[in-house]
This record gives C-alpha cells, structure tokens and sequence, in this order.
C-alpha cells in the first residue's frame, strides 16, 4: 500500500513537473499573469508529492518490508534504525529519488523566495527546473522504479553493504547531491537569462546566493566524503583522483570560477556573457557526474554496453540538456550586452585570472577523467589515468592561482596598483620566505618542494588576514576604532578572508601528511611494542565481540609517549553475517592537527595481528581548510546585501506612492 | 557520489580474500630499494581494481604485483627497467602515468593549451576592447564626478 502511494505520488509530481515545464512559457509569451503563477504553485506542489514519494520510501525502509526488491536488496531488519534510513539512498534507485527529491526542494525555494524576481525570469526559472525534474522522473519510473514488488516476499533482506553502514552515508550524499542539484538553479537562471535575452547586475545577485548555498554544500560534501574514505576504507588515504571523486571536483572547480565571475557580474556588469557560459557548465558537469556514476561506464566500458537501458537514458537526459542549454547560448549569447571596461591590473582582472586558472584546472580533471574511456572506444587500447598523473597536471596549476590569492581582494576595482598591494602584503611575503627557511632547515635532507609549498600556504593565510587588517586599519587607528570598523565591515569580506584561508589551510595540511606521514606495518602479539613517530604503542589484548549485525575481533592499544599514557585505541575488524563481507573500522588518536591510525589486517598464527600503523602530521587541517571555506561562505550568504537582495519595484512604486 | 566509489572498491577488496595492501613479509631488507618500491607501487595499477595502486590495493594481484617489483629490484634492475618489464607483461594499462605517446598526446598536452590558448583569448579580448573603446574616444570621469558616482551607487547599495 504505502509503496503503491509512493509510486503514484512520483507519478503525480511527474505530471505536475510536465505542468510547471510548459504553462508557465505560455504565459510568458503571452505576458499572462495567471498562467505565469502557474509555475509557483505546481513547483511547491511538485515538493509535495516529491517529498511524499521519498517519505513512503523511507517508511518502507524502516518497517522492512521485504516485498519491495529495493528494500529486499539493500536491507536488513537487525540493520540500526539510523542506517535503515540512510541506506534509502545507499542504492541507484533510492539514490535517483533523493537526487530528484532535492531537485523539488530547490524548486520550491525558488517558488517560496522568489518573490521579488521579475514575474516572467522566475517563470522562466520554474519552467527550466520543470525540464529537468520531468527529465529525471521519467528516468527513475522508466528504468529505476524503487517501488517495484516482488511476487513472494523474502523473510529476510540482504543488508545494506557494510562499508556504507556508517554515519558518513548519512551526511555525505545529501550534501553533495544538495551542492550538485543546486547548481540547477543557476543553470535554470543562466537558461532563462538567454530565453529572455537580457540579463544585468541585479541577475548577478539573484543567482550569487543560489550558488554559494550549493557551493557551500559541495565543499562540505566533498570534505565530508573524503574524510570517510580515509577512515572507512583503512588504508589512510584522502583523495585518490578516482572518476567518481572527480566527478565531483569538476563542479566544484567551475561552480568555484562561477562564484568568482558573479562577483565581476553583480558589482561591475561585466562578464556577463562568460558567467551564464559558466552557470551552464557547472550544471552540466553535475549532470555528467550523474552520468557517470550511475550509468556504470566507468567501471567497465563493457557493464555499460551489456546493460545500457539506464546509461543510455542518462546519456540522452545529457545530451539534451548540455546541447540544448550551449546550443541556446551560442544563439543568444551575442544578444547579451557587455558592459564595465576595466584594466587587466584590477580586481577584475585578478578574478578573471582566477577563472582562467580554475577552467583549465576543471579541464584538466575533465581529460584525466575521460581520456581512457574514449581512448577505449575509439581505438580498444586501455589506458590508466591515476595520481601520479594528477599531481604533474593539476597540482603546479594551484601554485600560480594560490600565488595570486593574496593580491586579487586587495586590488581595486577597475585599476588597480600592483606595487601598492605588494607593499602592503610585504610582511605576509616576509613571513612566508622565512617559514620556507625554517622548514628547510628543520627538514634537512627531505623534499625540497614541500617547504616552499607550506611558505605558500602561510602566504595564502597571512595574505587573507591582511586584507581584513588592512580594511580595519588595524595598528593604524587605535584599537577601538579597528573593533568598531570589524564589526561593521561587510560579511562578504569577512567570507572572502576566511574562504582564502581556508585554501592556505588545506594546503599546509595535504603537504604534511604526503611528505611527512610514517608508517609501521607489521605482526604483533599482545604486549608486543611498536614505535612510531615518537609514540609508543602498546598491543593489550585481542577479544571478540558480537554487534547488531556483525561480529567483530578488537585490538586494544596502549598509547604512550615518552612513558606518558596518552589514551586507548580500539581498531577493529568486523564480518557481517548477511553478505560474508569485512570492514575494516580503524582507530584514530587525534593530537592537535595530528593524528595516528591503526587499520587491523589478518590475524596471522593464533594470538598475532597483522597491523598498518601511521603518523599522520597536520592530517586533520586537509578537513579544517574546506569546513573554513564553507563558514567563509555562510559569512558571505549572511551579507546584508545578499539577503536584501535585488532592488524590489513593488516596494519601490509603494514608497513614491506615499511620498506624493 | 563517493559511497559508490566506496562500495566499488570495497567489492573489488572484499570479494578476495581480505588481506592488507603491503604485508609485512613482503617488506625488502635494504630501505632504500624497500623506499623504491614503494615508489613504483604507487604508479602501478592493480588492474583488478578500480583506480586504486598496487600500494593501496588488498587484492592478491596488487600483491603479486608487489612481489614481482622487489624480486626485479633485488636483481638490481632500475626503476625504468622494472616499469618496463611490467608494460611488457601487462600492457600501458598497468601505469597510473601514461606515458607520453602519440596516442596520449591530447591527455597531456590539453592543459597547457587550454592554459596558454585561454591567456592567448585574454590578450586578444582586452586589446580589441581597448581599440574599439579609444575609437570611441569615451571621454574620461574627473576624480570628483568618480567619487560622485561611487557615493550615489555607495547610496543606493545602502538598504532602502
């Protein structure tokens, strides 16, 4: 019954969505009103049913009921009830619907806050996102229908995959499908903007706050889904350059540069042709990100030719929309009036080398992504395209841009003076030279270009805590002053300096955990002692233990420094009964930014472990730079003039009335 | 996204009989061919995973694999000559770094392109801007009626 509900309720917003596609152009084009407001309510209405169909879903997941084949596949009833709900989008079905589930929430936001758009721009927007959740309803109903029964219904499900039984399958993919999806709406204005033929600042700053919300999801998401795999998958890495991840560094690199061309757009008219062409990409990358991973293509050339009914559907939902959306701009674009010249030494110059830097970086993992697998198709040779490949490309780009960082806030708009800017971040540059000679020295012997890397991090955060001292004048006025002046500073500045840092951050501490981390790999029995980095870690006991749905065998460790006792680690390694699979769940010890990592291997002869230990230095600033980022964020979304938003004719035409 | 990733690779290490990527009996006596090896684990492929290092990867083949480079360092053959004989075996697919070949041209070369040809669009755009802008002769602000405007759109940003 309640997956009956669920299926007609998708069916239901489908028809509402074809609704919110078509009415609303109609109006438009005949500058009807009603038919206009048509887009409003079916968008809220579309949410409703959307969000009922994934409800149901839900409920389903909880009560196990094993008649549905997706519940069936993917769950068990002994399952804790957080990952029976978490393991609703731990599949391609559940997964499609959250994925169109946050698409109608988007739409709905729009349809809620959208009330100082001009009328026929959020029609237009309303419409566009009606496309694509049409688009995205037929394919789940077509091919991935999560409703689906079974003629006999099983006792018991085959449970959710063990690795995915975690917090971070909770957190992870909705934060990123909220940073993927939520580039729609810019997509939807970029689309609209090129429907209508005209687009200015006040565009710009309705598009800027839709962005920075799903770029602030997608840094977290991103963040989030790294620090998982580094300690789910037990072997201590962050980032392995893998099609899936890249699928969703594309975005983030071009919704990056969007957020930086918007800037140009909304304060100085300028770049506006660029920053739809943007708007459009970031979504399309999305969109391929999509396509990737669902259409299984990239696990083998040869799974997406043997069942191609859903790559094939993606690949068309593709299609359509990059071709038709680009096929559109090349066709209106010229109608797009440019406007604000400016000189290339100015803070629109250094935005817009910012950009250059961030599409060629997005390039770059584009072509490192699907180099092989049309290299495959073409010609049948197989090649590989990993890390090392990665950190020659990619990596020296972020030296130049990180380089740049500094200067681009402190220049002014339209002209600005380099000298002048480098005199002021002379301190910053001071600081950073001699961190790289203190390194050096204290490094002897190691990487040399870790050293100059870490100078260039702290250049990127002392030039972010410039700017803001220079801004409060600080040391130039008395301290009270540069309170006051702090205080009253625009949050977008505040958001820019810490969004910079943040980069400076990650920075410091990718390159301390590549260059310097440790490792002990080895066999030990109970009080055996392995040394590492300083700290003595003590093997206590090994000991059995049976959970929910699995049993697990403990190692309990000892950590001592320097004879100190400094606290207890319990890795484990637990086999789940349903699916005859192992996770391996590793210990941390946090130190500061540091931390050590025990991952358990096989227990070898009776009453010895095979274990992976590390020292991680600084491991933990990698996750600080990007949460720093997604605060400098909020700060920005929280600008008085974001919230304020463009300037509203309803209430301005209130005001001349009262005034006569 | 990720979590597929997750569970791809979790499937790929899971499915074979779990062991830990470099165990300790594989580890050579001299550190500095243990440190080369390690090296050279991380720019081969485990070709029966997905993306991951030999130095990364659980399954048996990564750990062959891993074998099969000490045994060749031990000999006392180089760096090159071990990647070598392994493209030899397992074809280019075995290398996380493709090399530079005719057929990877394009994967190597599009990001200095897209770098220098976008700098290159810049340059152009700017300087087309700045004839036509001087053809036009647009007749300059004076500091004072700048400043003007600055404090008219400095108003007008202000709420209400």
């Amino acid at each position: 019954m309640i997956a009956e509900a669920g299926h007609y309720a998708l069916i239901l917003a489908l028809a509402l969505a074809l609704i919110q596609s078509t009415v609303p152009m109609v109006g438009a084009q005949l500058r009807d009103t009603a038919l206009m407001n048509v887009a409003r309510s079916t968008a809220l209405a579309q949410f409703l049913f959307c969000g009922l169909s994934f409800l149901a879903l839900t409920a389903l997941y909880v009560a196990s009921d094993f008649s549905v084949a997706n519940v069936f596949q993917n769950s068990h009833s002994a399952k804790p009830l957080l990952y029976k709900i978490t393991g609703v989008w731990g599949n391609h079905e559940g997964s499609m619907l959250l994925w169109v589930a946050i698409l109608a929430f988007f739409g709905a936001l729009v349809a809620t806050f959208g009330n100082n758009l001009p009328l026929s721009l959020r029609a237009h927007v309303l419409a566009v996102q009606g496309w694509i959740a049409a688009a995205f309803y037929v394919f789940i109903l077509a091919t991935s229908n999560p409703f689906l029964r079974m003629a006999q219904a099983p006792l018991e499900g085959r449970d959710l995959n063990p690795v995915l039984q975690d917090i971070g399958l909770a957190v992870h993919p909705p934060m990123l499908y909220l940073g993927y999806v939520g580039f729609s709406i810019s997509f939807s204005f970029a689309v609209a903007a090129l429907i209508e033929g005209r687009i200015d600042a006040a565009w710009a700053r309705w598009v800027r706050p839709w962005t920075l919300v799903a770029w602030i999801f997608l840094t977290l998401g991103i963040a989030m889904g790294s620090y998982w795999a580094y300690y789910e998958l037990g072997w201590g890495g962050w980032w392995f350059w893998d099609p899936v991840e890249n699928a969703s560094l594309m975005p983030w690199l071009s919704g990056t540069a969007l957020l930086h061309s918007a800037i140009v757009m909304e304060k100085r008219n300028a770049l506006k042709v660029w920053t739809v062409l943007l708007a459009i990409l970031t979504f399309s990358l999305s969109l391929l990100g999509t396509f990737l991973v669902r259409s299984g293509v990239l696990t083998s050339v040869h799974a997406f030719a043997t069942d191609p009914s859903r790559g094939v559907f993606i690949l068309v939902i593709l299609c359509l929309f990059i071709g038709g959306s680009l096929t559109l701009y090349l066709w209106r674009a010229s109608s797009l009036k440019q406007g604000g010249l400016f000189a290339p030494i100015s803070r629109e110059g250094a935005l817009v080398l910012n950009n250059l830097f961030l599409t060629t970086a997005c390039a770059t993992v584009f072509v490192g992504t699907l180099y092989p697998l049309a290299l495959e198709m073409l010609t049948g040779d197989k090649i590989s395209v990993g890390a090392p490949f990665f950190n020659l490309t990619f990596g020296p780009l972020f030296v130049p841009l990180l380089l740049a960082v500094p200067f681009g806030p402190m220049l002014a708009w339209k002209r600005g003076d380099i000298r002048g800017v480098a005199q002021r971040l002379l301190a910053a540059g001071i600081a950073a030279l001699l961190t790289i000679a203190l390194v050096w020295a204290w490094t002897t012997g190691g990487a040399a270009l870790a050293p100059l890397a870490i100078g260039l991090a702290v250049f990127v955060i002392l030039g972010a805590i410039t700017d803001i001292a220079e801004r409060i004048m600080l040391f130039r006025q008395p301290f009270a002053t540069s309170l006051r002046r702090a205080v009253g500073l625009p949050r977008a500045a505040w958001g820019t300096s810490f969004a910079h840092a943040g980069l400076g951050v990650a920075l410091i501490g990718i390159v301390c955990e590549t260059t310097w981390n440790t490792e002990f790999i080895g066999t030990l029995k109970p009080n055996d002692v392995a040394k590492l980095a300083g700290y003595e870690l003590t093997l206590k006991e090994i000991t059995q233990r049976q959970g929910p749905n699995y049993r697990e065998s403990i190692a309990r460790f000892r950590i001592t420094q320097n004879g100190d006792e400094i606290g207890e680690m319990v890795p484990s390694k637990r086999n789940f009964s349903a699916r005859q699979t192992a996770t391996t769940e590793a210990a941390l010890l946090s130190r500061g930014a540091s931390q050590l990592y025990i991952s358990l291997g096989d227990d070898t002869t009776t009453g010895a472990v095979a274990v992976r230990m590390y020292h991680k230095p600084l491991v933990l600033m990698i996750w600080w730079g990007p949460v720093l980022m997604a605060l400098g964020g909020v700060l920005s979304l929280s600008d008085r003039r974001l919230r304020v938003g463009a300037p509203k004719p309803a209430k301005a035409s209130r005001a001349l009335q009262a005034a006569e | 996204m990720r979590r597929i990733a997750v569970s791809v690779l979790a499937f790929a290490l899971l499915a074979s009989a779990p062991a830990h990527a470099v165990q300790p009996d594989e580890i050579m006596q001299d550190p500095a061919k243990e440190a080369r090896a390690r090296n050279l684990s991380k720019e081969l492929r485990c070709m029966v995973c997905q993306n991951q290092s030999i130095d990364d990867s659980d399954a048996p083949l990564a750990r062959d694999l891993r074998i099969l480079v000490r045994e060749r360092l031990a000999t006392g053959e180089s760096d090159k000559q071990v990647l070598d004989f392994l493209v030899a075996r397992y074809g280019e697919f075995v290398l996380l770094r493709p090399r530079l070949e005719w057929h990877t041209l394009l994967l190597w070369l599009l990001t200095p392109l897209v770098l220098i040809g976008g700098a290159f669009a810049l340059w152009w755009h700017n300087r087309r801007r700045n004839e036509r802008s001087n053809a036009e002769s647009v007749t300059t602000l004076t500091a004072d009626e700048e400043a003007r405007i600055e404090r008219l759109l400095g108003a007008q940003d202000k709420p209400n």
